[in-house]
This record gives C-alpha cells, structure tokens and sequence, in this order.
C-alpha cells in the first residue's frame, strides 16, 4: 500500500428530509486511529451523518468510503463498522453474555469461541462476571459499557458513539471519559463520537468536526478550534468568547474583521495601569461579577460593548468598580467570514 | 374506620354488579345443566334426573357430529394461519411507517370486527357471487381471516409499538440481516402476542355464525350444526354436550391469551 486510506471519507455528501436538507454537501476524512467528534446543536446533522456512516441512512448525493471502499448501497449489516446507541439499545429478552455475543453468533461464531470472546470483551469494559444478569438489571453506566462490549466484540474498524455519555451524571461521565480514551488508546479503532457537548468534544477528541445546520463550519483539532475560531459561530459555540465587531477590533489593536477573545484571555487592572506594548485596553465599569467556583465571571460595560472576563477565584474586584482592561493582542482572533 | 367505609362498596353497586354477572353466567349454567339432564325432547326445569349418558352418545353414536367438528377445527386453523401472516405483516409495516393516511389505514383494518357480521357476511357473499367464486370451504375461511386478521393486528401492533426501534438497527448493525433481526429479535418480543391474537382468531372462528351462513356453501360448521340441532326434537342433551365442549375448546385459548398479554405487559414495563 502506497498510501493509507482515510477510515470514513464523505465526498459532498448531503441527505434530506423533506425539503430539510439534514447533511449538506459535507466532505470530510477521518484517518485510521482517531478519536473523533462530530460537535454541533441539536438538529446541526451530526447525528444524521453518523447514521450515514453506520448505513442506517443513505446519501441523497456524494459518497461515502470506509477505508477506501465504498459504503454507497451497502446495508449495515454488510458494514465493519459497530455503533453505541445513545439509548444503548441493548437487547431486553437476552442476558448480557448474549448480548455481547449477538453479533458473534450471527456470523455463526461457535458457542464456546463466542462466550470466550464474550467474556473478554465484558472484562474489558470492567464487567467481568455479568455474563447471566438480565439488562434490566444494570445501572445506566453498566449498560453503557454493555453496549460497549457489545459493539467492541465484533472487532469494528470504525466504532461509532451516539452522544455516549449523554445519559449519565456527570461524575460517571469524567470517568468515562478518560476510559474511552484509554481504550481507544490500546485499541488502536478509529472512533467517531457525536455530542453536543462542546467540553466532551475538546477533551476526548484528537480531532473535532463543527456542524451547523447541515454543514461542517470547521475541522480541527480542539486546541485548533478553541484557539482560533474561524467563525462566529464556532467562537460562540466552542467555549464562550467575546465576539468584538470589525470596528472595535481595528481600534482596538486588532484588524477590521469579526474577533474572536477567549474571556481567560483578559485581565482586570486598575483603571490606570501600565498597558504593555503587546497588549490592548478598554476601560469600562463592572457590571455584573458571577463566581462559578474555580473562576469568576466578570462583565465590564465599556463605551462600546461589554465585555466578559474570566479571572481565578478571589479576585478583589466589586459592581460598579471603573477598571481597565487588558488582553494580548496576540489572543485576537480574527473570523474569516462576519456570519 | 370512615376511611375503611368509604372504600367499601356501597351496597347497592355491589347487588347490581352480582345481579349482573348472574344474568350474564346464569345461562351458560343451565346449558351446563342440560348437557347432563334425562329429559331428551324439552328442556324442563328442575331436570327431572342427572345423567352422563349424553356424552357417550356424542362420542360413539352421533356419527353428524364429526364432520361439522372437522369443519369447525379446519376453518379456524387455516384462518388464524393467514391471520397470522397478514396481521403481522400489517402491524409491522403500519407500526413502523409513518405516512399520510396510516390511521385510515389502520382503521380499515379494524373494521371487519366492528362492522356487524351481518354486514361482513352480505359484502362477502355479494363479493363472491360478483367474482363468480363457488361457496366452498375456503370462502368460509376467507370470510373468518376478514376478522381473524384484526385480532391478531391489534395485538401485534400494540406490541410493535412498543418495541424500540432501536433494537432493529442495533440488530442490524450487529451483522444481521432482515431474516436474522426479525428472528432473533422482533419474533422473541412479539411471540406472546402473536400467540395471544392467534388464540384469540382461533376461538373467533370456531365458534362463527352469521359471517359462516353466508358464506357457505353445503358446508356446515359446528355453531351452524348446533343451530340446526336445536330445530329436531331428538335427543337436545346432545346439542349441549356439543356446547360444553365448544364452550372449552374457545375458552381455554382466550383465558391462555389474556394471561400471555397480561404477561407481556409486565415484562414490557419492567424493562424500562
């Protein structure tokens, strides 16, 4: 092989529903190995394009390859792709050994082999000895990393997760976090992951995808896409940020151009402090102060706009106290397009 | 105490609902009754004497009764096994589709249990004679699977809408194609209802009249034997053996329905 193919590579493709175009003209490659995200609102269509990859839908045009072969017509279950549903959708009459080993047994695995493989899978997954109990049983968490067996048994070159960690409280989410990372760390698979959770997105991924209304707005690895946003949209989106107009931007030590600046990025000083060659000001007056435990939130109304910085707990600042406010002009972040 | 009293019955309700059941099962006693009296030309009351004779008579020396069984058994068989496969077809497609017209649709295939069979029986017959179709065995079993059909429908399609569509794709993206998902997966969720709407078309069936009467031919079933049999004076008894004995062959299957949906729902419910 002279060259690797990308895991999944849509070419243009768009699927509608009705007259709604849910994936518009979208190319994207995923390569062998990522932890990818697909991040977007409800209804952006980054569910619908992992049910594309899946087969569960088709596209209504382009096409779509799964290292290098095309997915075009081809069904599901002809696909080397495995998905974790969102509701799990584990399989109610059957205990957790028969669920995990469903897809084995459809393929005519022998029982012996497929309850061997079976039970290594649940062992991966920390399941160990759950073969016999029902699903009904299992806690929201345990069910998850059912699915997880379930899909991961079949040994998929690409695994798809419909919003994984939607369904749990938020401790069980950290930690599911970090071992789906290391899983797919010491598996080696491609995995594609849909959420809307920006903060999931931009500590699992390798590489995040942003999806507004059918289309991908931006591809990037978070770092990318969190430093340097190329659209308001994705700014607003990805975090928050101050979005500052093309106006202030240019008088402001930036070019004339839609801004993105990070609230972290901003530091409160005394209204007449010393402003470094390397960095820009405003002065404005404290409007609002909202402590969120690690940081503090702090809105200053300046002649323009207000602003909003973040600052570590503790600070001395009060409400209607007249600051100045410093960023690098470094931390500017100029938006290609004014949308 | 007063809370007690107020969830009592008031005693009124509680006369009326025994005088109701009472009209309602009081008849099935008496053809109980009968089946076992000495009186063979009136049904008088008290009976005059008990006997178990009339069951020896209908098994060894009523040889009329057999065919019409025969009959009877056969219809209902072939009827619930088309009902069976077009009920679940249609629940499945109606149950999964969503278009314009689906509750017409389904409406439509409800009907034929909540038109009056008189009616069924008229458009079957007419139907039929248009289509130049001879009144044979199978008119009266198309005419049964017109209701046959709906029973198993309505259960099947309860029990569809139930099921996580989910569980298909989940099944599908395990490897499994449409076959394999529907027998692994669909059929296991769906068997009791299948069985309960089969039992269910089944004692339908069996014991049918109007919809029978008008779309046979020479053929007699059982129900349509009885009726006839209750015109001769000769030994009555034995029509209410026949009774007893077709008052079982349709109970047990809806009482085994009622327990198998019964169970379903638990089942349902404690999977959430």
């Amino acid at each position: 092989m002279s060259f690797m193919s990308p895991a999944v590579r849509f070419q243009n493709v768009s699927r509608r529903f009705g007259s709604v175009r849910a994936v518009d003209n979208v190319s994207l490659d995923i390569e062998p190995g990522e932890f990818f995200a697909l991040l977007g609102p409800s209804g952006s269509g980054k569910t619908t394009c992992l049910r594309l990859i899946a087969g569960f839908e088709q596209p209504d045009e382009g096409h779509i390859e799964i290292f290098g072969e095309t997915a075009d017509g081809v069904p599901p279950y002809r696909r080397n792709v495995n998905t974790v549903f969102q509701d799990y959708a584990l399989f109610p009459h059957m205990t957790v050994g028969e669920n995990v080993a469903y897809g084995l047994m459809i393929k005519g695995v022998g029982k012996a082999e497929r309850e061997e493989k079976a039970k290594s899978a649940l062992a991966m997954v920390k399941l160990a000895g759950y073969e016999s109990r029902r699903t009904a049983q299992l806690s929201g968490g345990q069910r998850q990393r059912v699915a997880l067996a379930r899909a991961l048994v079949n040994g998929p070159k690409v695994l798809l997760l419909d919003e994984p960690l939607g369904a749990l409280d938020l401790k069980l989410r950290e930690q599911m976090q970090e071992e789906l990372k290391s899983l797919q760390t010491s598996l080696g698979i491609t995995f594609v992951f849909v959420t809307h959770d920006q903060g999931e997105a931009l500590s699992m991924a390798n590489r995040v995808a942003i999806f507004n209304e059918g289309k991908i707005v931006q591809v990037g690895t978070p770092s990318d896409v969190y430093e340097r946003p190329t659209s308001r949209f994705v700014a607003d989106f990805v975090g928050s940020s101050n979005v500052l107009s093309p106006e202030f931007a240019a008088t402001h030590g930036g070019r004339a151009a839609w801004t993105s600046l990070r609230p972290e990025k901003i530091q409160i000083a005394p209204q007449n402090a010393l402003v470094p060659a390397a960095c820009a000001h405003a002065k404005g007056i404290v409007t609002a102060i909202s402590y969120q435990g690690a940081v503090t939130r702090i809105t200053v109304a300046t002649e323009k706009l207000a602003l909003i910085a973040t600052t570590p707990a503790g600070t001395d600042v009060r409400k209607g106290d007249s600051v100045s406010l410093i960023w690098p002009k470094s931390a500017m972040v100029a938006m290609g397009e004014g949308a | 105490m007063s809370s007690k009293a107020n969830r009592s019955t008031p005693l009124g309700l509680r006369i009326s609902a025994i005088a109701g059941l009472l009209f309602l099962h009081l008849p099935l006693a008496l053809i109980f009754l009968y089946a076992f009296t000495t009186e063979e030309k009136s049904f008088e009351f008290p009976p005059p004497g008990l006997t178990t004779k009339w069951f020896g008579v209908a098994w060894s020396s009523r040889p009329d009764i057999w065919q019409p069984l025969y009959l009877s058994l056969q219809v209902a068989a072939i009827a619930t096994v088309l009902a069976l496969i077009f009920g679940t077809l249609a629940a499945a497609a109606l149950s999964r589709a969503r278009f314009f017209g689906r509750e017409t649709i389904s409406l439509l295939f409800v009907l034929p249990i909540a038109l009056p069979g008189i009616i069924t029986g008229i458009a079957l017959r007419s139907a039929f004679d248009i289509m130049s179709i001879p009144f044979s065995v199978w008119t009266i079993i198309l005419g049964h699977a017109t209701f046959c059909i709906v029973v198993v429908y309505n259960n099947a399609v309860a029990r569809f809408r139930r099921l996580n569509g989910n569980l298909v794709e989940a099944s599908m993206d395990l490897g499994a194609n449409s076959f394999q998902t529907f027998r692994h997966i669909i059929l296991p969720q769906i068997g009791t209802a299948l069985l309960a709407g089969g039992m269910l078309a089944f004692a339908l069936s069996f014991d049918e009249v109007i919809v029978t009467t008008f779309t046979a031919g020479q053929q007699t079933t059982l129900p349509i034997w009885m009726l006839s049999e209750l015109i001769r004076p000769r030994q009555r008894p034995v029509t209410n053996v026949v009774a007893v004995f077709v008052f079982i062959v349709t109970l047990l299957p809806i009482l085994a329905a009622y327990y198998l949906t019964r169970e379903g729902e638990h089942t349902g419910g404690s999977s959430k």
